[in-house]
């Protein structure tokens, strides 16, 4: 904080005395890290300050954004996915077996898209009817998709559909600066995701099942419903970071994204997301993801740090916001 | 069990013209499996009243409260909303006939806002989506109408319990409820925050609302309650208007024995020359938050002090203190002639002090385990786990205990859970009589088991005490109390109000204490407040 | 005893049916498929057949399972297992090859205690965040889960580290009495669980803070150094673990080594008949579920589908064994079929298991 006080000025006493909800703080704190380590990295590489590097982010890191927001869904109710690394696998791989098959591109994403939102129905199902765990529940799911993606081909297949092709490079420029489609995809879905979550009485169902499953039910919410839809969204969120994915990679095949759901987990922590559920924003896993992003940038512009530093990192990223949030939450109860 | 025909019409605030209840029960019977928990309980609220449902452990208060909001299916019997019959499937079916509920703990959200707590599942919304400005004037307004000054866009879970106390209530307010059941709001609240809830009570009241509270602080009762239905074991004993009923009246009523009967008790006299010497256990002005004022406690050796007091009275938490399974908030505790903070019930047990919980199931029972190992567990624990018993000494030690306390099936390997309760509660005993301890807490050993295995424990503690062990006996059986103890302590609200040796002490005596009578001569203002 | 069961209701009750059936009933699909299935030859001194690859192949999941055994029956869950494999593969390997001599027996000797250490220390601080910050388990282990492979990576420089050593090598592939060595680590391993768990008080222990947490706290045990032992010994079983896949292709690839051999370990546990909601444990039922998973690789292949579609079956296990487990699923089924008769699966009244060693 400057030191400087304009004593006459109402408005500046009112905006250095203003502080932030307890509540945004962990976004603040993600969002203080990103411009912090973009900020260093542009000292101290040349050509990193570059606004263009900030949109290569979000085009490099689309399908991890639209992931991850479909895992604050989960992650807010308390609970968690592991399937959904596997759900991208199998949905490159719908989209290279159909695409191969000749099928319309709309149809074939349909089908991507229709097959991540069932798998996750029936593991809602699954956990909510039969209470059975998030995590094993999830992890059936994991094996299953990572099962049907080896089922529709061992081999790799690429993509080669004119039309699918033509949509993974449509670009969008602001005058020397550009965003591929993919980017603006999923920011759509962060935005749509924020609206959902914050306006809708889906969204605060979320929220108030994180805080308390049982007080929800008692109030008379419609617990049942969004615990599966959580899951459900996360499947189709799932499919479509696949999607997103293909169009990245432009090929199927059954060893994409492994462990790609830690990646996702990780990004909602680190965005400030409490993993007991109840607390956290997609636009804090939107920062995760950047975050993640841009570790990896400055890695790739260092040169001489291997790339498994970015794990390391992720680790101890995690546990910091892990033990902040476990104090954070001892205090308060 | 006969309903006596009490109307609330002269109650003193906001006379209801309604004569008929708002919500009437009749006869509403509730068996698990082969338990009879509630057999022919009737209830009647009537706008503009509020109603104590008043009874012991046991006595089936939250059986009727969950049979009124749908949470119980009822076995037989009528529910009447405004004189006709409905039947409650559901929570939600219960809160649609107007009946809302605030319970112990706090049924809310911590996470959301205030104003999202009452609106939850009704938020007005525009195009479909909330309109966070709307919710908020209308959660505004409704906390005013409450007289509750509190920021409707501040998280819930920063308040302190009483706010979200009062935001329950004016949750269960907005939704226009016609009945509200308040169950034990009170029981973690301080005098000014019990001061607010009683304000809004009363506004409620005064628009017609039928209140149910239950409580366990008689002063409380009197305070806010216009009438009230007392239950004992499952059933109806009366139907009564507050100020036609003495405190004492009530207490005899709540824990009903024919008194003459047990005026005859046999009786040893009590073994007043224990207390010589230094104390084993002596507590200092131990106290706890939210549970027990600070309190003084001596014990000597071979002594047993037997501690009466319904319940929420701090009878059980200053139990858990002396036994550090709460830490202590103020006070010091010695032992023999050192002193120690009690961090953890480890600190206890090895000044061979143990404790046997109220809560047999969720605090003593470890249901999957043999009996044998539910026995040991105490002795294997202190002895850690790189040093197991032997064999031969476990069998020993096993055979001998299940004789001695006769423990029905009699295999060390059956499983606990498989036991009934008066059986498991006998291989709770044996689980600490095996640490060979110098003082033993007993929080209600005998609750919920048949009659043979309560004499049996009876008996047992009465041998031991003879021994030379020093016994904390807690129950809300005063006839029990009376009969074991050589040393008598009486609790109310939170408090130790009475001490004396129990030379020639009746059960009357007893609930006269409880019921504040006793008190009368130091206190009189208390009892002006009483009979107010 | 005043009626004692009949042989045939004790077998039928008896917790260990239901995984061992499941064995069988694999077996089975595999001689109807291959009626040479079963055969097994000697040469050179050693067993060779179907049999011996599995129970040889079982290894590593049996090993990891161990240690999940005891998490689990704490109501605990350790996610990092095979990040620590990786890391004790790493370091071990690593080590040899730095060695001055690196074919000799104390080298590898010596890497592989050096590993171990470096894994009992890496549980240990699964146990510390668990027993001592309080942080739920499947929290606290995923930091090392996703942690893990970058130390191992860091560790061998990001290289897949071969390694020339025949002591190492033979732990994975070398025979001890005709049977292969790390087939009897495995065993060992599991006599060592077993009687550390039933000849001490640990298993007694582990189970009465997985049953009944606050009664245990009552009851003075101290449940903090319980968790923290058995996270540090799932951390130890994890690396024996690591060691013996490295030593199965002399090398590590610290992106692959263990990949997933958490989830098959927590698999191998829930077929074993342990619950997933803690309490007691079956250190059998562990052993044969490990087998049973070891069984399930080899059957596909073997009745002539691509091994890959191993996850399609898995995932099927994992659906039917939570099914089975599931209250609330077998309520389900119970009240369509319109009778109790259902068989109740793992959680069935479970006769003593005083005498349960193995």
């Amino acid at each position: 904080m400057s030191a400087i006080t304009f004593p006459t000025s109402s408005t500046w006493d009112r905006v250095k005395g203003y502080t932030p909800p307890t509540r945004f703080l962990p976004v603040i704190a993600t969002l203080a890290l990103f411009v912090g380590l973009f900020g260093a990295g542009g000292v101290r590489y040349d050509g990193l300050a570059d606004p263009q590097v900030l949109l290569s982010l979000l085009i490099d890191n689309a399908f991890l954004i639209v992931l991850a927001v479909g895992m604050t869904f989960v992650i807010l109710t308390g609970g968690i996915d592991l399937s959904v690394g596997s759900v991208v696998a199998l949905s490159t791989m719908i989209a290279a077996k159909t695409l191969q098959m000749g099928w319309s591109p709309y149809l074939s994403i349909a089908a991507v898209l229709a097959t991540g939102t069932l798998l996750g129905l029936l593991m809602g199902l699954l956990i909510h009817y039969f209470d059975i765990q998030p995590f094993i529940a999830t992890l059936a799911g994991l094996f299953l998709a990572r099962g049907l993606t080896y089922l529709i081909s061992v081999e790799s297949i690429s993509i080669s559909d004119e039309t699918f092709t033509q949509l993974a490079f449509k670009t969008v420029y602001f005058g020397e600066y550009y965003l591929r489609w993919t980017a603006i995809v999923a920011l759509i879905t962060v935005a749509i995701a924020a609206y959902v979550l914050a306006r809708t009485r889906f969204g605060r169902t979320v929220y108030a099942i994180g805080g308390s499953e049982s007080s929800a039910m008692l109030m008379g919410l419609r617990v049942a419903f969004t615990k599966v839809g959580v899951y459900v969204i996360s499947g189709f969120c799932a499919s479509l970071a696949g999607l997103l994915f293909s169009l990245y990679i432009l090929s199927g095949n059954s060893l994409h994204a492994v462990g790609m759901e830690l990646d996702a987990i990780a990004a909602v922590v680190i965005g400030g997301t409490l993993l007991t559920g109840g607390r956290g924003y997609v636009v804090g896993s939107l920062l995760g993801v950047l975050v993640l992003g841009i570790i990896k940038t400055l890695i790739s512009f260092d040169g001489t740090l291997s790339s498994y530093w970015i794990r390391i990192i992720t680790g101890v990223l995690l546990l910091a916001f892990v033990v902040v949030q476990r104090f954070a939450t001892r205090r308060q109860s | 069990m006969t309903q006596m025909d009490v109307q609330p019409s002269e109650t003193g605030t906001a006379a209801p013209t309604a004569r008929t209840p708002v919500i009437e029960m009749r006869d509403i019977s509730i068996t698990f499996g082969s338990v009879r928990a509630l057999s022919e309980v009737s209830l009647r609220l009537y706008p503009g009243e509020v109603h104590a449902l008043m009874g012991e452990n046991g006595a089936g208060k939250s059986t009727l409260i969950k049979a009124l909001t749908g949470v119980y299916t009822i076995d037989s019997g009528t529910v009447l909303v405004g004189g006709e019959e409905h039947s409650f499937s559901s929570p939600a079916a219960s809160q649609a006939a107007g009946i809302s509920t605030v319970y112990q703990e706090v049924n809310l959200v911590p996470n959301l806002t205030v104003a999202e707590n009452m609106l939850l599942g009704r938020e007005p919304r525009r195009f479909g989506a909330i309109n966070v400005r709307a919710m908020n004037r209308r959660a505004r307004e409704t906390l005013t109408g409450l007289g509750l000054d509190i920021d409707p866009a501040s998280v819930l879970g920063e308040h302190p319990i009483a706010i979200q106390q009062l935001v329950a209530i004016a949750r269960a307010v907005d939704v226009e409820a016609r009945v509200l059941i308040l169950d034990e709001p009170t029981s973690s609240l301080d005098s000014d925050e019990v001061a607010k809830l009683f304000e809004v009570m009363r506004r409620l009241r005064e628009q017609g609302v039928a209140i149910v509270f239950v409580s366990h602080f008689l002063d409380q009762i009197y305070e806010i309650s216009d009438r009230m239905t007392i239950l004992r074991n499952g059933r109806l004993v009366e139907e009564r208007m507050v100020s036609e009923t003495s405190q004492l009246e009530l207490v005899k009523l709540m824990i009903g024995r024919e008194l003459e009967a047990l005026e005859r008790l046999d009786r040893e006299p009590p073994n007043t020359e224990a207390e010589v010497g230094t104390p084993v256990l002596q507590a200092l002005g131990i106290g706890r938050k939210g549970s027990l004022e600070a309190t003084d406690l001596e014990l000597f050796e071979g002594e047993v002090i037997g501690i009466a007091g319904l319940l929420g009275s701090g009878r059980t938490e200053l139990a858990r203190l002396l036994f550090g399974a709460d830490t202590v908030d103020t006070g010091e505790l010695t032992f023999r002639s050192e002193r120690r903070r009690l961090r953890s019930p480890r600190h206890a047990i090895d000044r061979k002090i143990a404790f046997s919980s109220e809560d047999r199931k969720a605090e003593g029972v470890v249901g999957d385990l043999t009996v044998a190992d539910n026995m040991l567990l105490a002795l294997q624990a202190s002895r850690g786990w790189l040093r197991p018993i032997p064999q031969s000494t476990r069998t020993r030690l096993v055979d001998e205990y299940i004789q001695a306390l006769d423990i029905r099936p009699a295999d060390p390997s059956a499983l606990m859970r498989n036991l009934s309760g008066g059986n498991q509660q006998k291989v709770l005993l044996a689980r600490w009589l095996i640490t060979e301890p110098e003082v033993l807490i007993l929080d209600e050993p005998t609750r919920g088991i048949d009659i043979g295995a309560k004499a049996q424990i009876q008996a047992k503690v009465a041998e031991l005490a003879a021994e030379g062990l020093s016994v904390v006996f807690i129950s809300a059986e005063l006839e029990e109390v009376l009969r074991l103890s050589d040393r008598l302590v009486v609790m109310r609200d939170r408090r130790k109000i009475d001490e004396r040796p129990n030379y020639d002490v009746s059960v009357s005596d007893v609930l006269e204490i409880i019921a504040g009578e006793a008190r009368s001569e130091q206190q009189p203002e208390q009892q002006e407040e009483t009979r107010a | 005893m005043p009626e004692s069961p009949t042989l045939v209701q004790r077998v039928v009750r008896h917790q260990l049916m239901w995984p061992v059936l499941a064995l069988v009933a694999l077996l089975v699909v595999n001689v109807v498929a291959t009626p040479t299935f079963f055969n097994i030859r000697m040469q050179d001194g050693h067993l060779y057949g179907n049999l011996v690859d599995i129970v040889r192949n079982s290894a590593p999941v049996m090993l990891v399972a161990l240690g999940m055994t005891l998490v689990i029956a704490t109501r605990g869950i350790d996610l990092s297992v095979g990040a620590i494999a990786a890391i004790a593969a790493a370091v071990a390997c690593t080590r040899i090859v730095g060695a001055a001599d690196e074919g000799a027996a104390t080298t590898a000797i010596m890497a592989c205690t050096y590993a171990l250490v470096v894994c009992l220390l890496l549980g240990a601080w699964n146990g510390f965040l668990v027993s001592v910050l309080g942080i739920q388990p499947i929290i606290a282990t995923l930091i090392l889960m996703v942690a893990g492979r970058g130390i191992s990576m860091a560790i061998t420089d990001g290289q897949i580290t071969t390694v020339n050593n025949s002591w190492f090598s033979d732990l994975a592939s070398g025979f001890v009495l005709t049977l292969p060595l790390a087939f009897l680590v495995a065993v060992g391993v599991f006599l060592l669980t077993a009687l550390l768990t039933r000849r001490t008080a640990l298993g007694m222990l582990i189970e009465a803070v997985g049953i009944n947490p606050e009664a245990s706290r009552l009851a003075g045990v101290r449940s903090r150094t319980i968790i923290w032992t058995v996270y540090a010994f799932a951390g130890l079983c994890a690396g024996i673990a690591g060691l013996v896949i490295a030593a199965n292709t002399n090398s590590v690839n610290a992106n692959s080594l263990g990949l997933w051999i958490e989830l098959d370990a927590i698999l191998a546990v829930v077929i074993g008949g342990t619950s997933l909601a803690g309490g007691r444990f079956s250190l059998t039922g562990t052993f044969i579920g490990a087998l049973f998973i070891a069984t399930l690789a080899r059957t596909i292949p073997n009745i002539g589908i691509p091994s890959e579609l191993n996850y399609l079956f898995k995932a099927v296990v994992v659906i039917a064994v939570c099914l089975l487990q599931s209250p609330k699923a077998r309520a389900v089924f119970r009240s369509r079929r319109g009778g109790p008769t259902v068989p109740t699966g793992p959680a069935a009244p479970v006769p003593a298991k005083a005498g349960s060693v193995a």
